[in-house]
């Protein structure tokens, strides 16, 4: 019996919007299809009580592959169980997150289970006659690509943001995968993790980032940033040039060369706008451009723009955002 | 590089030629030495790609980029490891070995030419460059010419960009490792090596984790492997008389195909806000959900 298989990425003891993403995109494409969705946690001991998400996600089954051995990240020995299992069960059809580990297995897993890969797919495939359909982003958001494959197994992973999670309850059975990674596929050891130490949302989780630009002139006037996404509940990020000199630290920083980004709301204060900057933020779902230069480029890809000084503005907004939260705070 | 033949039980020394103390292994002593007497040998596969400052148009039934005026350069992914095999190159010039890999096909005009980029590639010091001549349809294809092309030829490292500017795949690089059926490290922001041993860095959310891998290994670079550079004229020079391969592809069957592109939807034009009513802009968030 064929299904469709969702690696379900536990951090943590938890599963994050990346893995409730790519489920939503599972359940939906089962749902063209007529097959059950199958979540596949991987793990290197029984996860605890965070299962019960994934039946409220679409999830049938949920499969549990245990084996100590998996405490570390090794995507080979991830790869290999995952391949197993579709070619054991028969599951033609496979949806991973497109998270770090996620774009990691992929393509190995591709390999191995010989199936195509389509990834950061921002649509549910869609069965034609000459094969399955899926729409993506090319060219740093400067086009669309609709591409095709009529091989199987199909593998797709799914763009962050371009599902929104949707709840589909479901009663999921619980089963148990027996698999033991091979030695050659642990050859990689993760010797250490370092965190960065933060009380912060991480960048590419957060729904609501404020980002700032060479526009603020110096990191001593961030204190206006930090304050504006604190009443915001954002993440903070910066341009390039500005973690580059060292004003902010480089995990802030969003675009081509740094995290690419699409939260529901995206304030850039003090950036241009340059292609690069916005290849990381352009698919934001709402854009606020607070810059003094009524051309800077940022306006074009805008949904709502301050033509004025961030030093101005940007203490305003705060001080009405946050009279707007004390008076619907009940 | 010899020296360390000669040095106590369990000392080493980095690449760099610094002497480390004592180290538990797993590693046979044989191989150890090994590597010190034998060459190391790099291989960057780049890809070619439009400069992001370019305007992006389509052939007019949406099957293709369209070519004309389009300037296509290194993937900058991809010049992050150019970088780091040059350093490498540079710490142990005689015992370094580097192949710069583009699969690819020269456009028409002398701005979309891979032979140029892979000269440019070997500017930066690298020594020898292979061009598999075919359009790389999709992933699957590329991925398979290169492991063709590397499977017999003992790489102890196999750089790749994260990912592709043109379509942002993050495919290739797992596909060679699978294919070859190597460690993969992805995202990588820093590698040393030692030994025989690759020590690693690699991006995670909310922070890095550190890895340790024998080689050969396949790694992908993320921003911070190195820093990027710009070859000086010396290596253009020297660039002009480097080997340049040109190799037949195998055969293999690509699994994706582009069956169109579009322009992205437009944006409509943006709602004006008075920066002295900022109240204006709290009440169209608070009424999309959004504060
Ligand atoms: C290959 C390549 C990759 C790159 N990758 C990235 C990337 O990933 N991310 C990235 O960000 N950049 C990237 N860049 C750099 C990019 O081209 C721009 O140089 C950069 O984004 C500009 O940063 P900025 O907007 O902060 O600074 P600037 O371009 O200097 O813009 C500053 C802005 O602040 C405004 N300003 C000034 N004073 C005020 C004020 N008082 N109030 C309000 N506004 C004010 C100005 O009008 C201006 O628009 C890349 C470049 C290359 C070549």
């Amino acid at each position: 019996m064929s299904a469709i298989v969702v690696w379900a990425e536990l951090k943590e003891d938890r599963f994050k919007k990346p893995t409730l993403e790519a489920l939503t995109a599972a359940h939906r494409w089962a749902d063209s299809l007529g097959l059950p969705v199958w979540a596949v946690v991987i793990a290197h001991e029984p996860p605890k009580d965070a299962l019960s998400i994934l039946g409220e996600y679409g999830a049938d089954k949920v499969i549990k592959v245990v084996a100590p051995e998996f405490a570390n990240f090794s995507p080979n020995a991830y790869a290999r169980a995952l391949a197993v299992l579709m070619r054991e069960k028969n599951a033609s059809y496979a949806v991973l997150p497109q998270s770090y580990d996620g774009r990691a297995i992929a393509p190995m897993l591709s390999i191995w289970a010989d199936a195509a890969l389509i990834s950061g797919a921002t649509t549910v495939p869609e069965k034609t006659e000459e094969g399955f359909m899926a729409r993506r982003i090319a060219y740093s958001n400067k086009g669309i690509e609709w591409v095709r494959s009529a091989h199987l197994p199909l593998i797709i992973t799914v763009k962050a943001s371009a599902f929104v999670p949707e709840k589909k309850p479901k009663t999921a059975t619980e089963e148990e995968f027996s698999f033991k990674p091979k030695p050659e596929d642990l050859r990689l050891k993760v010797i250490g993790i370092e965190k960065i130490a933060t009380d912060k949302i991480p960048l590419t989780e957060a729904e609501v980032v404020v980002s700032a630009g060479r526009g603020l002139k110096g990191p001593e006037n961030w204190g206006i940033i930090e304050e504006l996404a604190q009443v915001l509940g954002a993440a903070t990020a910066c341009s390039k040039p500005v973690a580059d000199v060292g004003w902010r630290p480089h995990h802030e920083h969003v675009g081509q060369t740094g995290i690419q980004i699409s939260p529901n709301l995206y304030v850039a204060i003090g950036i241009s706008g340059a292609i690069q900057h916005l290849a990381g933020v352009a698919s934001s779902k709402n854009i606020v451009v607070i810059n003094n230069d009524p051309e800077a480029p940022f306006f074009k890809v805008a949904d709502y723009g301050i033509v004025g000084d961030a030093f101005e503005v940007v203490p305003r907004l705060t001080e009405a955002i946050r009279r707007y939260k004390e008076q619907h705070a009940h | 590089m010899e020296a360390s033949l000669s040095l106590a039980e369990g000392y080493s020394i980095w690449v760099d030629g610094s002497l480390l103390g004592p180290r538990s292994t797993e590693e046979p002593r044989a191989r150890r030495f090994l590597f010190f007497c034998t060459e190391m040998k790099i291989l960057c596969c780049i890809s070619h790609v439009p400069d992001t400052t370019t305007r992006i148009q389509f052939t007019s039934d949406g099957r293709a980029l369209d070519r004309t005026g389009v300037t296509f350069v290194i993937n900058p992914y991809d010049d992050f490891v150019l970088a780091r095999a040059a350093e490498l190159k540079e710490k142990d010039p005689s015992n370094t070995h580097v192949t710069v890999l583009c699969v690819g096909k020269n456009g028409a005009s002398s701005t979309d030419n891979v032979d140029a980029n892979l000269r440019k590639a070997l500017a930066l010091g690298l020594d020898e460059a292979v061009r598999i001549d075919a359009e790389p349809v999709d992933a699957f294809f590329a991925a398979n010419q290169i492991a063709a092309f590397a499977r017999d030829k003992g790489f102890d490292l196999l750089f790749f960009g994260k990912e592709s500017i043109d379509y942002n795949g993050s495919q290739v690089a797992g596909m060679v490792a699978a294919l070859l059926d190597l460690p993969f490290v992805s995202f990588a922001t820093s590698i040393e090596l030692m030994n025989g041993t690759a020590k690693l860095t690699r991006e995670i959310t909310g922070g890095k984790e550190l890895i340790e891998s024998p080689l050969p290994l396949v790694l992908s670079a993320q921003k911070g492997l190195a820093e990027w550079r710009i070859p000086n004229v010396r290596g253009i020079m020297q660039a002009k008389s480097k080997p340049l391969h040109v190799l037949a592809p195998v055969s293999v069957s690509p699994r994706v195909f582009t069956v169109r592109h579009e322009p992205p939807p437009p944006r409509g034009s943006f709602k004006k806000i008075d920066p002295d009513r900022v109240e204006d802009l709290v009440k169209e968030l608070a009424n999309k959900g959004l504060i």
